[in-house]
């Protein structure tokens, strides 16, 4: 422990918020630097740390765990793990509808989305056109290949100016909403964690994985 | 002490007097400082600085009065950018206060002391790091570029190729820094990574909680934690107190305000890997997790909106880059692609940085388009317009690598030319 903490590397000191820590720390370190033995560590061969412009990894004799940082409780997971996979992992219990999604679009969404999705002045959420056209085509409709991301993005990043203050009902109800400006769910429809992921977006297969890899060939 | 509009004002006549071109207010010359300076500061306006004694010292030091690059802000908004001014900078390494960026929620305040980063997932151990156990492990520090995959985008549509667009405008969503962290490798080495895993979530806290999906193999090959920019702490414009460093690849992977990291078996598929950043391909396809910023490069000078006051020698200088490792040549032309010459590279060349190159020509006073291509050590050459749109088509998005051209007209103006060469 006490060889750890670092004499003179001022912008590397830890910066502890328990002051009572801090002057401990400092005391510690004060005594390491004035009289403590060279680790034993320095009697393995020295590493010389040449400034590499590779990113170097860890020396030779770095300990398997440096126990630095505190473990994590499911509870303290699960405050942050908010993301949504395309096959529906992470979508939360609840459920709206086309109906009430029309209700808080209106209210949270319109202003800047546009009264049918497609008038802004913010991004398009509605396409109109082929999917290869930039902007008409490449919204949620023909662009987007899962509509899970629809919810992971609305309930994270949405409203932009207001962002998470969206119950997880509201989000299905307006995900409902906007897939149903889309074409792609009736007027009538209710989604929950089930029905979201099941819907297939037309775009699901366009997408494929990047080709390129250096070498003559332009790609 | 002049005032920088007097400064602008006896340039600008200088100018005029010296070129007689007609739109001076944007011209701007290397020389011009050069000569004018003993113009608009006549003996007597200002002090003799050898006869008057100097300010003191302080403790932040601030460019001089006259030498004040800015950024280029596309509108004040909540999701916008502002680019590098590449044409203003010498080097290679972008002071930090003129790093582009490009925010989805715009730029959070953060407490350092305050700042936590979760890695949880497929682990054996899921975690909090506290800004001060992140400074405490092994630290690196590397020199690299981070490029927005939308840059260059200005110059990509051939029935609105620009003419009067700037080097910043069309390429400033790039900058190079050293940045300074630790290895991710070391700390998913510190949680221990499960087997069957092959992606992370990066995860940012702010108010877009911006989210990006990286494969495994990356993360764990020479992906930072980087919490030092250029010497001292990251700006918050930058990701302060810590961003994901992904060196060569496009800088929207680079998580900034990273707060959590998830280990998984697959791809989250997020908005910003779905209906942003992915290429829409001619054959009705669309690529995705097109990470790699291939080779590429661009003249700086002289570029819009420059004039050449005269013929004769004259340094043409730019940035070369690329994100599968080294440059190995950088090449001009200054007959509009007809033949080519090995510019100089500056070293060192560092992988998956940018080069600066320089090609000393002697220009003859007559118009002409002048151009650079790089190669890279797998052999890739920077292609033109055309190979691009051959292979994506002409309606794709992203990764607009393609060589740039400059038109040096008679009288010295300099205006973007790639549309003389299509
Ligand atoms: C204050 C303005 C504002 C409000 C209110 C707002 N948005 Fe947005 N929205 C934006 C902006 C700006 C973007 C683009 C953000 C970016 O690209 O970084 C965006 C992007 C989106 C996108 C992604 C579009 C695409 O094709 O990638 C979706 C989906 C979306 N918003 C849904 C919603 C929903 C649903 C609501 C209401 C719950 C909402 N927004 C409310 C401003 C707003």
């Amino acid at each position: 422990m006490k060889r750890q903490l670092p004499c003179l590397a001022a912008p590397r000191r830890p910066r502890c918020d328990a002051g009572i820590i801090h002057s401990l720390l400092v005391a510690l370190a004060a005594g390491a630097c004035a009289s403590e033995p060279p680790p034993a560590d320095s009697e393995r061969p020295a590493r010389t740390s040449e400034l590499s412009t590779d990113a170097p990894g860890l020396p030779g004799h770095a300990p398997e765990r440096f126990g630095f940082g505190a473990d994590a409780s499911p509870e303290r997971v699960a405050l942050w793990d908010i993301d949504i996979k395309p096959d529906g992992e992470g979508l939360p219990p609840g459920s709206g509808s086309v109906a009430d999604g029309r209700r808080v679009y209106e209210v949270s969404c319109l202003q800047c989305h546009g009264p049918t999705g497609t008038e802004g002045p913010n991004d398009r959420l509605v396409s109109a056109d082929e999917w290869e056209q930039w902007p008409p085509g490449r919204a949620v409709g023909m662009y987007w290949p899962y509509a899970t991301t629809l919810f992971d993005y609305t309930r994270r990043s949405m409203p932009q100016t207001t962002p998470g203050t969206l119950s997880d009902d509201d989000v299905y109800a307006v995900v409902a909403y906007v897939l149903h400006l889309n074409g792609l769910v009736p007027a009538d429809a209710v989604l929950d964690a089930a029905t979201l992921a099941a819907i297939e977006m037309p775009a699901r297969e366009r997408f494929v994985p990047d080709n390129r890899t250096g070498g003559p060939v332009v790609r | 002490m002049p005032t920088a509009d007097r400064n602008g004002l006896s340039r600008r006549a200088w100018l005029a007097a010296a070129t007689g071109a007609a739109a001076t207010g944007l011209a701007m010359t290397r020389l011009d400082a050069l000569k004018a300076a003993p113009l608009q500061d006549p003996p007597g306006q200002l002090p003799d600085p050898t006869k008057v004694p100097g300010r003191f010292v302080s403790e932040v030091g601030r460019r001089a009065t006259g030498e004040q690059p800015r950024r280029l802000v596309r509108t004040l908004a909540l999701s916008s950018s502002s680019r590098t001014p590449i044409h203003e900078l010498q080097g290679t390494i972008t002071p930090s206060d003129l790093h582009f960026e490009w925010h989805h929620a715009g730029v959070p305040e953060i407490v350092a002391e305050e700042h936590e980063l979760l890695v949880h997932g497929m682990v054996d151990r899921p975690m909090v790091f506290r800004m001060a156990d992140l400074r405490r492990y092994p630290q690196v520090s590397r020199i690299c570029f981070i490029e927005c995959s939308g840059n260059g985008g200005g110059a990509y549509s051939r029935s609105r190729m620009p003419t009067t667009i700037t080097a910043q405008q069309l390429d400033g969503l790039l900058s190079t820094s050293e940045w300074t962290g630790v290895m991710l490798s070391t700390i998913l080495r510190e949680v221990g990574v499960k087997p069957g895993a092959s992606w992370i979530l990066a995860e940012g806290r702010d108010a877009a909680v911006m989210a990006r999906s990286v494969p495994l193999d990356k993360a764990m090959d020479d992906a930072m934690l980087a919490y030092g920019q250029n010497g001292e702490a990251i700006r918050p414009e930058q990701g302060y107190p810590v961003r994901l460093l992904l060196p060569g690849w496009e800088g929207n992977a680079m998580v900034k305000w990273l707060r959590r990291i998830e280990v998984g078996d697959r791809p989250t598929m997020t908005r910003d890997e779905t209906s942003r950043y992915t290429d829409p391909l001619k054959d009705g396809t669309a690529r995705q997790f097109s990470f790699v910023m291939d080779a590429k490069s661009v003249i700086t000078f002289p570029s819009y909106p420059y004039v050449l006051p005269e013929r004769g020698w004259w340094e043409i200088e730019g940035l070369a880059w690329t994100g599968r490792g080294r440059i190995t040549r950088v090449e001009v032309s200054t007959d509009g692609g007809r033949s080519w010459t090995d510019a100089a590279l500056q070293q060192p060349v560092l992988p998956k940085s940018t080069v600066r190159f320089r090609h000393l020509w002697n220009w003859n006073g007559r118009e002409t388009v002048i151009l650079s291509r790089a190669t890279d050590e797998t052999g890739y050459v920077q292609p033109t317009v055309q190979q691009l749109w051959d292979a994506r088509g002409e309606r794709t998005s992203y990764h607009h690598n393609h060589q740039r051209a400059w038109r040096v007209a008679a009288d010295g103006a300099v205006t973007f030319g790639l549309g003389d060469l299509l």
